[in-house]
């Protein structure tokens, strides 16, 4: 038990220094489970604790965060018209896109934990384990050349008034990872919608730039050298006609046409295509959810009332057709976009969604209809799920106060 | 090319579709044929099936026993069976413990401080009234065994916790006249049975209260077995005292104008089947299906102000031994179970002494005897005594040692109902338990976990919230009245944010008797 009298020996005084014991307690108990007993009530509990349920949504993720780090390289090499072939310059996609990705997921957990032990510290409570999840959400769902500021304004816009103002976790309206990232989208539109943003690590996405590459990337070229790989080529340029522009964008312009001319189904659906960071494998992001439906971490209900919501409405604009957007048939609107990404990890979000599981098909089912509404009508931004699912955080609590009323009506009224 | 292929998709499936709407046309239009039919021949078409298809309801309809009727059958699938080890078999040991106590507080409604009939030092015979609430001076509370007293104990604020009786070698019973069930009016059986003791045996809900005498419950409610961990086997305490049983249920029908009910599962239904006077119901499936709250809610549950009963099978069988015999003689099989040398089961009366029961059995220091299950029992020392319904003491390790990553790998397995354990693999596996946390309080998080262990139409996490704003139209509303802290226990248990919910239960039922 050397590290556990190790833990108990720097302990520091909660007293002189809150926000450290804060910081020490959490860390020691993500080390060691506490040695607290029952007191009244149950004597024994359920292994089950809220950072085990965390940690699962994390894990579940984990396919999304190896594939999207390998995707920024492999976007950014095709831009360059170098190592098309996914399996190509495999080292140098990895490094490329490990150089992007590292920063943002320190930045974005060092400012929302940073947060949290800070007004844990001030309620005099532990840290909650809400910011687990949100910190592992948050870097997936950004663009992968988001300026490091605008991550950090968001992170502390989204964990300050999103959550430390309502009370802490599990007292939040809405998600978190979310409310960051609509943040971006509201108050720096540019770094989060348009063509050029998914590609990352040039000025700007037309032909002729060359990439900016930095000194970590001279110390992966040092690396590589010695091992007798390719290196990184600073001389190289964007090549004719690339644009950038992600499946969806094509498709509001041209409908299903226009995007298989540029890519094919295989592409979309494994996901070697641009976008956010964790949003493009739609194989990978199944595993993760059928993690979370096996070990019931994550709702069935909600995630399969979305799909189902989903199709509905994209089998109505088939129906209607009146633009471009509205003839992809509706099972193609599911190999583009982040169906697939808000559906395993947003909507499931147990504190801002329904919490009755009546409440849970209804919402499910709403954000399906009014996300897919959102994608084809929406004449700015080809995408829906962020804001029909924020949406319908801000209704969950109607949902459930009606199934609440029915259940206390059924109640009252027979007796 | 795939709009093409689409649109051909289509069209096939409309020709599918319309293929099924005409098969199902013709074969409806048969089915209605053959019910007509058969009218005209004079069969009973309601009870018997004699359309084409099976019946909506008995396809999904779990098969009812042939030892019941299907309105007589309850499946209930929520809940949860914790397995423990140390769970005792085999036969039962007499165990005559020499003290015994009744214990003031395990009757709920009465002042902390009882009016006392008795000293220390007194001298009683079994059934002799030993103490009574100022308010309801005619319910006594009587001696379990003759003997002598020889402590009041207090706790809290001078309050009586115990009343301590030394066991005589042998016991003297004071015989009260045995009534004549046929005749006997309801307000002299009331009489009767509050001067022998028997009345503080009867709980009423909404609140789980003595049972007030001014009031006809809507009906009476009894459950025959109990599915907690380490609960005794029913039909120990039922072997051969068909006759107390059934006299028991005879006392209870007089006293409601409703129904007697009485619930039970496979194991016992030899023993209920041929019990008259009383509604006999059957439950199949996990904790807490043995709780007589779930019970109600699934025979006919508490609504508005309704007022209903329950007294546990074991005093139902005091009361039927009471009534025939004139001898109060509150019987216990106890079951010794857990972190024990030899789990077992012992004869014994209400309000033995724990450390009597256990002599020889315990193994080490740091444990927890718990008078009760480990849900919803007390945790109490070898000198405190078993509470008036305890019929089980279990014994299991303190859990007060750091794991590493205990949160994340486990090194030890441990009961739980989340499938991120390997556990739903082994359903028989059991459980060396201890006291652990296993984690810290936390905000509730997880929605829909408590639902799946209460077989009841309530949402437990919206009550709670419900009472902890102290909404009294709300608790009300979802459900308050239906539920006692044992019937929560389950949910409490499984809880990922480590709410005390029993706790917080008790506290809105407080409250909500205030406002009464």
């Amino acid at each position: 038990m050397g590290l556990l009298d190790f833990f108990k020996k720097i302990e520091p005084d909660k007293k002189k220094s809150p926000v450290l014991h804060t910081l020490f307690d959490a860390v020691f108990t993500f080390a060691y489970s506490p040695d607290s007993v029952t007191k009244g009530g149950v004597h024994v509990r359920d292994g089950m604790d809220l950072k085990r349920t965390m940690i699962h949504v994390v894990i579940a993720m984990q396919f999304c965060y190896l594939f999207g780090t390998y995707n920024i390289g492999h976007q950014h090499f095709i831009a360059l018209g170098e190592h098309v072939g996914f399996l190509e310059g495999f080292h140098l996609k990895l490094a490329y896109g490990l150089i992007k990705l590292l920063p943002i997921f320190i930045v974005s957990n060092v400012i929302g934990l940073g947060i949290e032990i800070y007004f844990a510290a001030k309620k005099g409570h532990s840290v909650e384990e809400g910011f687990l999840v949100s910190g592992a959400l948050i870097p997936l769902i950004m663009p992968p050349d988001i300026p490091m500021w605008i991550l950090i304004v968001s992170v502390a816009f989204a964990v300050i008034i999103g959550k430390e103002a309502f009370g802490g976790t599990g007292m939040n309206i809405w998600n978190i990872a979310l409310l960051a990232r609509v943040f971006v989208f509201f108050a720096y539109p540019t770094t989060i919608s348009g063509d050029e943003v998914w590609v990352s690590g040039f000025e700007k996405v037309a032909e002729g730039f060359s990439p900016e590459y930095g000194w970590a990337h001279g110390l992966f070229d040092t690396l590589f050298g010695w091992m007798g790989l390719t290196t990184f080529n600073p001389g190289a340029s964007i090549v004719d006609g690339f644009t950038g522009a992600t499946p969806l964008s094509l498709a509001t312009k041209g409908g299903w046409e226009a995007v298989t001319q540029v890519y094919t189904e295989g592409q979309m659906w494994w996901g070697a295509i641009p976008g956010s960071i964790g949003e493009t494998s739609k194989p990978l992001i199944i595993i993760g959810a059928l993690i979370l439906v096996a070990t019931g971490v994550g709702s069935w209900r909600i995630m399969l009332s979305m799909l189902i919501g989903a199709v509905v409405m994209a089998m109505l604009l088939n129906a209607w057709g009146a633009t471009p957007f509205m003839t992809v048939p509706w099972y193609a609107q599911f190999y583009m976009g982040s169906f697939f990404f808000a559906m395993a990890f947003m909507a499931t979000d147990p504190v801002t969604a329904s919490s009755t599981n009546i409440g849970k098909w209804i919402y499910g089912f709403l954000i399906g209809f009014i996300g897919m509404i959102v994608r084809v009508m929406n004449p700015a931004y080809p995408e829906g799920w962020m804001l029909a699912i924020l949406f319908l955080n801000t209704f969950a609590p109607l949902i459930d106060h009606y199934v609440l009323e029915a259940n206390m009506k059924k109640r009252l009224q027979s007796a | 090319m795939l709009i093409v292929a689409y649109q051909s998709m289509l069209q096939i499936a409309l020709l599918i579709i319309g293929g099924l709407v005409f098969i199902a046309v013709l074969t409806s239009l048969a089915d209605n044929l053959i019910q007509i039919e058969a009218k005209k021949s004079g069969i009973d078409t309601v009870n018997t099936n004699m359309s084409i298809w099976p019946s909506f309801g008995s396809l999904f309809k779990p098969a009812t026993p042939n030892f019941t009727t299907a309105s007589n059958f309850h499946k209930l699938r929520k809940g949860h069976d914790i397995k423990l080890e140390g769970q005792p078999e085999g036969s039962v040991d007499s165990n005559m413990v020499s003290r015994y106590s009744v214990r003031p507080q395990n009757f709920r409604g009465n002042a902390p401080i009882p009016k006392m009939l008795v000293e220390v030092g007194s001298e009683v015979k079994a059934g002799e009234p030993l103490f009574f609430d100022k308010q309801s001076p005619d319910i006594k509370y009587v001696a379990p065994v003759s003997g002598e007293v020889i402590e009041i104990r207090r706790g809290a604020k001078r309050s009586i916790v115990d009343v301590v009786i030394l066991a005589d070698k042998d016991q003297k019973h004071h015989l009260s006249d045995t009534p004549n069930l046929s005749d006997i009016s309801r307000e002299d059986l009331i009489k009767y049975l509050q001067s022998s003791g028997a009345w503080s045996m009867l709980v009423q809900r909404p609140f789980g209260l003595v049972a007030d005498p001014s009031i006809t419950p809507r009906d009476i409610f009894v459950s025959a077995f109990d599915t907690g961990p380490l609960a005794p086997d029913p039909s120990l305490a039922l072997t051969g005292r068909s006759g107390d049983l059934q006299e028991g249920i005879n006392v209870l029908s007089k006293l409601t104008d409703g129904q007697v009910y009485l619930s039970g599962n496979k194991a016992i239904s030899t023993h209920l089947s041929g019990v008259d006077n009383a509604d006999i119901h059957y439950f199949d499936g996990p904790h807490p299906a043995g709780n007589v709250g779930i019970q109600i809610h699934h025979i006919k549950p508490i609504k508005g102000a309704d007022v209903v009963w329950t007294m546990s099978i074991d005093d139902v069988l005091t009361l039927g031994n009471l009534v025939t015999t004139g001898k109060y003689e509150p019987r216990r099989i106890v079951s010794i179970g857990g972190k024990v040398k030899q789990p077992k089961y012992v004869e014994t009366l209400q309000g033995a002494n724990v450390g009597e029961l256990l002599s020889n059995q315990l193994e080490e220091d740091n444990i927890r005897i718990i008078a009760g299950d480990i849900l919803s029992g007390k945790a109490v020392t070898n000198d405190d005594f078993l509470n008036a319904n305890d019929d089980q003491i279990t014994v299991i390790k303190e859990g007060n040692y750091n794991e590493p990553f205990g949160w994340l790998l486990p090194i030890k397995p441990r009961p739980s109902v989340s499938n991120t354990f390997p556990n739903f693999l082994f359903p028989d596996l059991t459980f060396d338990v201890d006291s652990n946390t296993h984690g810290e309080e936390r905000a509730f998080v997880v929605t829909g976990q408590y639902e799946k262990m209460l077989p009841m139409d309530i949402y437990p996490q919206h009550l709670m919230k419900a009472i902890m704003t102290g909404n009294i139209e709300r608790m009300e509303g979802l459900g308050i009245n239906e539920l006692l802290e044992e019937d929560i226990a389950l949910a409490e248990f499984s809880c990922t944010s480590k709410q005390p919910l029993q706790s917080i239960l008790r506290d809105g039922l407080d409250m909500l008797r205030e406002q009464l």
